[in-house]
């Protein structure tokens, strides 16, 4: 998301003190599911919330650290409108659990889908995904900085950038970073899924991409792509190489390229709305066992992820304002159902 | 000749008891799905990936791609004996094979359709043992407008296609297109034609349709017929696969054509759908039998086939290469070799060879098991027709409403079904044709996305289809397809005037 003044040590700090909260024994009685919970998934299958989902799936049943069956399954009608109205008619089963990823925010400000985050109980955020500015590495830019002088000194539109979905996250990091060149616009062209993306980029069908770190690792270490900046606020914490040269810390963040935009995506977990409080409490406890292993770990390594673990009233408060910035970022671009 | 190192490097992995028993279960249970309608391959190997976490990447691999290979297998047995297509890709393959099991003959087309199904899997194979890194870079060459370009190839090489008239062609065509536009337009990212309707966010799913158009409607026929299949008479003779297979030889050509068509489209990524319907539009444009397609010609069984399994099974390609899933059931492959720790792109078969070469092997091996177990299954499988219709099709009925009901987990898509059970009856009587129907639905979406895309890089210009030579050719190739059956009548009635003046 994009952040405007809390520094990130902050969070972190707010973040620990949430968990130490939670860990305390807080509530007198403890629950259990009693039948197999069901974790919806508001996307298609193989792109990123899917592939989490499916993992954390996978390290639940490894582990055994539930009694009862996670069942998985993909609801991703209306930019996952499906997946997320579902959660709402079944306000009453706490045995739903849901994965979101910024169409949270986006497919109702974008479409009008009338559901809201408020319709669900928060459990925890989980991860942040990161977003990487990715050209060609055939293309003459080495440096955020070619990059966009080269798209300011060009005709309007006459960059392409490819993205996943319409009005979604790609898209919003796109609008966010014209308002960064000087007038001239990206000719943004929309995707099915983030693999396709990066192997258009690749094929030089578009000129520059926003994929998301795992989406495009695999053509980075190919050395057909080439990372210019990251969209957060600080470097990656992970130091271990990717390529021969270069480790995600490497890429400078795009604040320091000069092009100040940041965004994350929420890689976070919800429950039904009226979910009592020892509800919400087991699957947090849940998924802080899942985000024990080495497994998850790993995981987040792969893919680049910022980990910041959230629950509580921390998690609401983060989840009001980046509503609030996505709101404001989509009426600055335009993609409002409304306007 | 590395290549053939490695090669025999995989077999000496998957040759393993271990490994050829995990071929066995993961066929028996690929089968399965694949005759449930719904319950698809993607499915399949979806509820199974958490279980193979725990195993070598190797092993879990070979388990789901032999789930895969069942799934492609078992699609054909409920389209040959009910009309009721398990899996998209068999649709094509009801066209002929239905009328096959109703004269009598649903042995040898379920022969036809298993050996087809081997022949263009092993054709895809070798394509990726030998051809990989070469293929890989020809699929970078495919933007939005040469995506469109094979797109439209499809849709042309099937008009003209159906007897009766071309105007009912293009009728059952765009009420397939409107029914695709429903649910969200990826390009602008807003709700289409949903009238406030919470159950048409996702549009109308092709698998529902499908059953609904095919089975349901192929009951309600069958009703009116007097309460029995055609067919339920045949024979059950032991000797069907030599029979059948005595018949294949002559239709070398029709193979060929349709690995080609397969392989195309597996790794353009088309996917196993289209390559199927272009599969059997194709041979039925160029076989000289072409004009007896549809009335249970078994070179009409043999074209999509092939065509389905030369594409799901080069539809690995990509996902291997470029991490670019070919199919639905690739993408979630794709989501395995992650948590596998995986990583699907151009440096796998570098830095992965046991796994790459062992999983190519079990290509190869899962294919030949495969067939072996189908095979011997057929008279098993054609036994079926000689249950009485008044147990047999309630229990299609009941099959296809679960079918329809796993799709999204929900009554609405049975409902659907239903409905869309009474238009395939309707469009029968009115002898409408559905295959235009099915392949717009199937393929309508896609093919707009990337007209749009097209449009978008290109500003509006239509000329960016014929920018390149590649998307030029194909696109030239799809209008001449298109207009094949106007330019014979043009020339026939041309050279007629010409023996008129000569006569005169």
């Amino acid at each position: 998301m994009i952040r405007t003044g809390v520094s990130k040590t902050k969070t972190i700090a707010a973040a620990l003190a949430a968990s130490a909260c939670l860990t305390s024994p807080a509530w007198a009685q403890r629950w259990e599911p009693t039948k197999p919970v069901t974790l919806v998934i508001p996307a298609g299958t193989g792109g990123g919330a899917d592939q989490m989902a499916r993992f954390i799936q996978g390290v639940v049943q490894k582990h055994n650290l539930m009694k009862q069956p996670l069942i998985v399954i993909n609801k991703a009608g209306g930019a996952g409108a499906e997946g997320f109205l579902e959660m709402k008619a079944s306000a009453g089963d706490p045995h739903k659990i849901t994965i979101t990823l910024s169409n949270l925010f986006t497919t109702p400000l974008g479409t009008g889908s009338p559901f809201n985050w408020k319709d669900m109980q928060p459990v925890a955020m989980l991860a942040l995904d990161q977003f990487v500015l990715w050209t060609n590495s055939e293309k003459p830019y080495k440096t955020t900085k070619d990059y966009i002088e080269a798209v300011k000194a060009g005709d309007d539109r006459a960059f392409k950038m490819g993205g996943t979905g319409s009005k979604q996250e790609d898209q919003i990091v796109t609008a966010a970073i014209e308002q960064q060149t000087g007038g001239k616009k990206f000719t943004y062209v929309p995707y099915a899924g983030g693999g396709q993306v990066a192997v258009q980029l690749v094929g030089n069908h578009v000129d520059s991409t926003v994929n998301n770190p795992i989406e495009a690792v695999a053509q980075w270490r190919a050395g057909q792509l080439r990372p210019l900046c990251i969209f957060d606020a600080q470097r990656s914490t992970y130091t271990a190489k990717v390529t021969e040269k270069e480790a995600w810390s490497d890429i400078p963040t795009c604040k320091e390229a000069g092009l100040p935009v940041e965004y994350q995506m929420l890689r976070g977990i919800f429950t039904t709305k009226n979910a009592k409080p020892e509800q919400v409490a087991f699957y947090v406890d849940l998924l802080k066992k899942v985000m024990a292993t080495p497994d998850w770990k790993e995981f987040m390594e792969k893919g680049a992820f910022n980990q910041t673990f959230m629950s509580g009233p921390d998690f609401e408060k983060w989840l009001t304002s980046a509503e609030a910035q996505h709101a404001d970022l989509m009426k600055k671009a335009g993609f409002l159902a409304t306007q | 000749m590395d290549e053939l190192n490695a090669l025999f490097g995989g077999f000496a992995v998957a040759l393993s008891g271990y490994h050829l028993m995990f071929m066995v279960i993961g066929i028996t249970l690929g089968v399965i799905i694949g005759v449930l309608p719904g319950l698809g391959g993607a499915n399949g190997v979806a509820i199974l990936l958490p279980l193979t976490f725990s195993m070598p990447p190797t092993s879990a691999i070979i388990l789901l791609t032999s789930i895969y290979w069942g799934a492609l297998f078992g699609g054909a047995i409920t389209s040959i004996l009910f009309n009721i297509p398990g899996e998209p890709w068999s649709v094509a393959t009801t066209f002929d094979g239905h009328p096959m099991a109703q004269n009598g003959k649903a042995d040898e087309a379920l022969v036809g359709a298993f050996t087809a199904s081997f022949v263009g899997a092993i054709f895809a194979v070798c394509l990726i043992t030998f051809l990989a890194p070469v293929v890989a870079k020809f699929a970078l060459k495919f933007g939005p407008a040469e995506f469109f370009a094979v797109q439209f190839l499809t849709f042309a090489s099937f008009i003209g296609m159906g007897r009766g008239s071309p105007f009912k062609t293009i009728a059952s065509m765009c009420l397939g297109f409107a029914l695709a536009s429903v649910g969200l337009d990826g390009v602008t990212g807003t709700l289409r034609m949903t009238f406030g309707q919470d159950e048409l966010l996702n549009g109308f799913k092709f698998l529902v349709a499908v059953i609904g158009l095919f089975g349901i409607g192929e009951i309600l026929c069958s009703m009116e017929d007097g309460l029995k299949f055609n067919g339920a008479a045949a024979k059950l003779r032991m000797d069907a696969v030599i029979r059948t297979w005595r018949q294949l030889p002559r239709m070398w050509a029709t193979f060929l054509r349709s690995c080609i068509v397969g392989c195309w489209m597996g790794i353009t990524p088309g996917g196993a759908t289209p390559a199927s319907f272009m599969g059997y539009g194709i041979a039925k444009r160029l076989s000289k039998r072409g004009d007896n397609f549809g009335k249970g010609e078994l070179e009409g069984v043999v074209a999509p086939e092939t065509a389905a399994h030369a594409a799901g099974t080069s539809a690995l390609l990509p996902m291997l290469t470029l991490g670019i899933p070919g199919s639905p059931t690739a993408a979630v492959l794709l989501g395995g070799l992650l948590i596998w720790g995986l990583q699907p792109g151009p440096l796998l078969f570098v830095e992965q060879k046991d796994f790459v070469w062992g999983l190519i092997a079990s290509m190869y091996l899962g294919n030949v098991v495969g067939l072996v177990m189908v095979l011997t299954c057929v008279p098993l499988f054609a036994a079926i027709l000689r249950v009485p219709f008044s147990i047999i099709a309630p229990a299609i009925v009941f099959v296809c409403a679960i079918g329809a009901y796993t799709v999204n987990n929900t009554m609405f898509d049975v409902w659907m079904m239903l409905v869309f059970g009474v238009m395939g009856y309707l469009f029968n009587k009115l002898r409408y044709p559905l295959p235009p129907l099915v392949l717009a639905l199937v393929l309508g979406d896609q093919a707009e996305s990337s007209f749009r895309q097209a449009m978008l890089v290109s500003q509006g210009s239509v000329g960016v289809f014929w920018s390149n030579w590649l998307c030029g050719s194909i696109m030239t190739l799809g209008l001449v397809m298109a207009f094949w059956p106007a330019l014979q009548a043009l020339r026939a009635k041309l050279s007629g005037n010409a023996a008129i003046a000569r006569a005169a």
